[in-house]
C-alpha cells in the first residue's frame, strides 16, 4: 500500500504573525516557514505505519513555488520514499486542492491519504472533506488515534462531546488532530540522504486542473485589540473587583 | 433564489445552540431562512428547531441510517435538497467543519469557513491565522454559498418562534464505507463550554488530574464550565473535550478564569471573545496577563481555596 501525505508550507508557528500597514496580506518577508504541524503530524504517522509493515512507500505532496521544495525536502529527510510538487502560482483555495490531489491519486493509487486537519495559515480545514467527496470516499477527520486491520482503519476521532470511533474501508481520507502522535526530529546524515531521493516537479496544467480561486480575500487587518487590564494585589480585590463588575 | 438553509446539529435528544447561533448570521445576510434537521426520531429536536426566531420552515430527514452524524451520510441528504437555495450554513463546530466541505464539494464550491461577521449577502469578515488577522471574503454570486458560522462570534437567537414542521423521506441509502462505533464522552452534567456564561479553566501548572478537582468544585459553586489548556490535556490532566484554544474550542463566555495558564498564542485564540478575562499565574511575565482583564500574580494552590470561601 502507499500513503500519500500533504505537505504545505506555512509561517512556524512560533513566528507572531504581523498584518502588513497596506492591509494587502501578513507580512512574510524573512519569516520562519516550516512544515504545517498538523501535515508534520500525519507524516509521522504514515512513517510508523510503514515501519510497522503495513505500507511500503510514503509519498509528500506540495503544492506551490519551487520555494515548497524546501519544506519537501524536510519530509524525505523525516523519511518518506519520494516527494511530488505540483508547481503553482499564488495560494490555492481548498477546492482546486482537492482536485489536484484527486489526479495525483488517479495517477498513484494510494490506499491512505494522511492530511492536517487545518492548515495554521488559513484555518480552513475543509481539503481533507473535500476530497473524501470528490473521490467518493470515506473521511476520518480530526483523527487521534489510527488502527489498520486489512482493508479497513479504526479511527478515533476528537469530536466537541469527546472522542468518536468510526470504521472506515480503504481507501480513505483521514485528517489528522494533535494528539495522534509526536513526530520525529530530523537528524543530520537524513537531510543529507534526502537531497538523493527523488522529487518530481509537475504542474497543476499538467494534471489538468484549472486553479479557480474564486473567493477574493482582502483588507487584512488585525483584530481588535482588548482593553489594557489591572492587577490585582490579592484573592480578596480579586473578588472585589468581579463583585464591583457584577460578574459573580 | 436567494433562500439560506440551515444545516441543524443536534445530539439525537437536543437540538444545539449552535443552531440558533447560525439562525443569527442568517438573519444577518438578510434572505428567509429554512433549516433542516437530519437523524433518526427528530420529531422533538425538529420541534425546538421550530422556537427558533426567524425560521420559515424546519424540514425533518428521519431514517435509521442518519441516526449518528456521520458526514457521508448527511452530506448526500443536504445536496438533495441544495435546490431553492443560494446560501447553505452550518457551524463551525467539529459536527460542521466535518460536514461542510464535504458538502460543498459534492456542489463544486468553495467553503468560506468561521463568517465572524456579514457585511451583506456575499461579502464576509472571518479570522485567519488563529485570529491574528481578519480578512474580507467575497464569495461568487454565481454560485451556491456554503460556509460554516464561528458559533462564538454570533448570539443565539431567540426562541419565540413558530416554524412550520415538514417531514420529508430520506432521498439517499446509508454509505457502505464507513461505520460508526462508538461515542466515549469526558463531560460530565457541567455547562457546555461553548456556550456557558462562565467558563474556568487550568493549566499546565494544575500539575496532577486529582488536583483539577479543584477547578471542578469551584466551577460548580458558580455554575461554570471547565475548560483546559493544551498542555493540560496533553498530560493527561484532563479529557480532549476540555480544551481551549486554536485547534480546541473557541469560547466567548461572560467570565473567563483561567489558572495556571501560561497563555499561548493558541489558547489566546479560544478566549479572544470573552466579556472578562480573568488570569491567575505565579510568573508575573506569563502572555496570559497581557489579554487579562484583571490579574493576579500568585500560587493558584493558595487563591483556589481563598475564591472558594470568599464566595462560599
Amino acid at each position: 500500500m502507499k500513503i500519500l501525505v500533504g505537505i504545505k508550507r506555512v509561517v512556524d508557528y512560533n513566528v507572531r504573525i504581523r498584518v502588513k500597514s497596506d492591509g494587502s496580506g501578513v507580512d512574510t518577508d524573512g519569516v520562519k516557514m516550516s512544515i504545517n504541524p498538523f501535515d508534520e503530524i500525519a507524516l509521522e504517522e504514515a512513517l510508523r505505519i510503514r515501519e510497522a509493515g503495513n505500507a511500503e512507500e510514503v509519498i509528500v505532496v506540495s503544492m506551490g513555488g519551487n520555494e515548497c521544495q524546501q519544506q519537501l525536502r524536510t519530509g524525505l529527510a523525516m523519511g518518506a520514499d519520494r516527494a511530488i510538487q505540483v508547481n503553482t502560482e499564488g495560494d490555492l483555495q481548498p477546492l482546486t486542492i482537492a482536485r489536484v490531489f484527486l489526479k495525483i491519486i488517479e495517477k498513484e493509487q494510494p490506499g491512505l491519504v494522511l492530511l492536517g486537519k487545518q492548515a495554521i495559515d488559513g484555518d480552513n480545514s475543509q481539503t481533507a472533506q473535500m476530497l473524501a467527496a470528490l473521490w467518493d470516499r470515506p473521511q476520518a477527520t480530526f483523527a487521534s488515534k489510527l488502527t489498520l486491520s486489512g482493508d479497513t482503519a479504526t479511527v478515533v476521532r476528537e469530536v466537541d462531546a469527546g472522542l468518536e470511533t468510526i470504521e472506515v474501508d480503504l481507501p480513505a481520507v483521514a485528517s489528522v488532530d494533535l494528539r495522534l502522535n509526536e513526530p520525529r526530529f530530523v537528524k543530520l546524515p537524513d537531510i543529507m540522504k534526502a537531497k538523493r531521493k527523488p522529487l518530481e516537479v509537475i504542474s497543476a496544467d499538467e494534471l489538468g486542473v484549472t486553479v479557480e480561486n474564486d473567493l477574493e480575500i482582502s483588507h487584512y487587518t488585525p483584530p481588535p485589540a482588548r482593553g489594557k487590564g489591572i492587577m490585582v494585589e490579592d484573592t480578596a480585590q480579586l473578588v472585589a473587583e468581579l463583585k464591583t463588575r457584577g460578574l459573580v | 433564489m436567494s433562500r439560506t438553509l440551515i444545516i441543524a446539529e443536534h445530539d439525537g435528544k437536543n437540538l444545539n445552540p449552535s443552531t440558533a447561533k447560525c439562525a443569527s448570521c442568517a438573519t444577518s445576510i438578510g434572505h428567509d431562512f429554512d433549516i433542516v434537521v437530519i437523524g433518526a426520531s427528530v420529531s422533538d429536536i425538529a420541534s425546538q428547531a421550530a422556537a427558533i426566531d426567524g425560521a420559515a420552515t424546519v424540514y425533518s430527514i428521519d431514517a435509521d441510517h442518519l441516526a449518528k452524524p456521520l458526514a457521508a451520510n448527511h452530506a448526500s441528504e443536504v445536496v438533495a435538497m441544495a435546490d431553492g437555495y443560494s446560501h447553505i450554513l452550518g457551524p463551525s463546530t467539529t459536527f460542521g467543519r466535518d460536514l461542510m466541505p464535504r458538502v460543498a464539494a459534492l456542489l463544486g464550491v468553495n467553503q468560506v469557513s468561521d463568517i465572524s461577521a456579514v457585511e451583506d449577502a456575499y461579502h464576509f469578515k472571518r479570522p485567519i491565522y488563529a485570529g491574528n488577522a481578519i480578512v474580507d471574503v467575497h464569495a461568487p454570486e454565481t454560485v451556491k454559498m456554503v460556509a460554516t458560522v464561528r458559533v462564538a462570534s454570533w448570539k443565539a437567537a431567540g426562541n419565540a418562534g413558530s416554524a412550520a414542521v415538514e417531514a420529508r423521506s430520506a432521498s439517499s441509502q446509508a454509505s457502505s464505507h464507513t461505520r460508526y462505533v462508538s461515542l466515549e464522552s469526558g463531560g460530565g452534567e457541567r455547562p457546555d463550554l461553548q456556550t456557558a456564561a462562565r467558563v474556568i479553566s487550568g493549566g499546565r501548572a494544575m500539575a496532577s488530574k486529582e488536583n483539577f478537582d479543584l477547578i471542578y468544585d469551584l466551577a460548580d459553586m458558580i455554575g461554570a464550565g471547565v475548560g483546559a489548556s493544551r498542555a493540560a490535556v496533553d498530560a493527561g490532566y484532563c479529557p480532549n473535550d476540555m480544551q481551549v484554544g486554536q485547534t480546541g474550542k473557541i469560547i466567548s463566555p461572560d467570565l473567563y478564569i483561567a489558572f495556571g495558564i501560561s497563555g499561548a498564542i493558541q489558547h489566546i485564540t479560544g478566549i479572544k471573545d470573552a466579556g472578562t478575562i480573568v488570569a491567575v499565574n505565579k510568573d508575573a511575565d506569563a502572555p496570559i496577563f497581557e489579554v487579562a482583564d484583571i490579574g493576579l500574580t500568585a500560587d493558584l494552590f493558595t487563591v483556589i481555596p481563598e475564591l472558594k470561601q470568599l464566595l462560599g
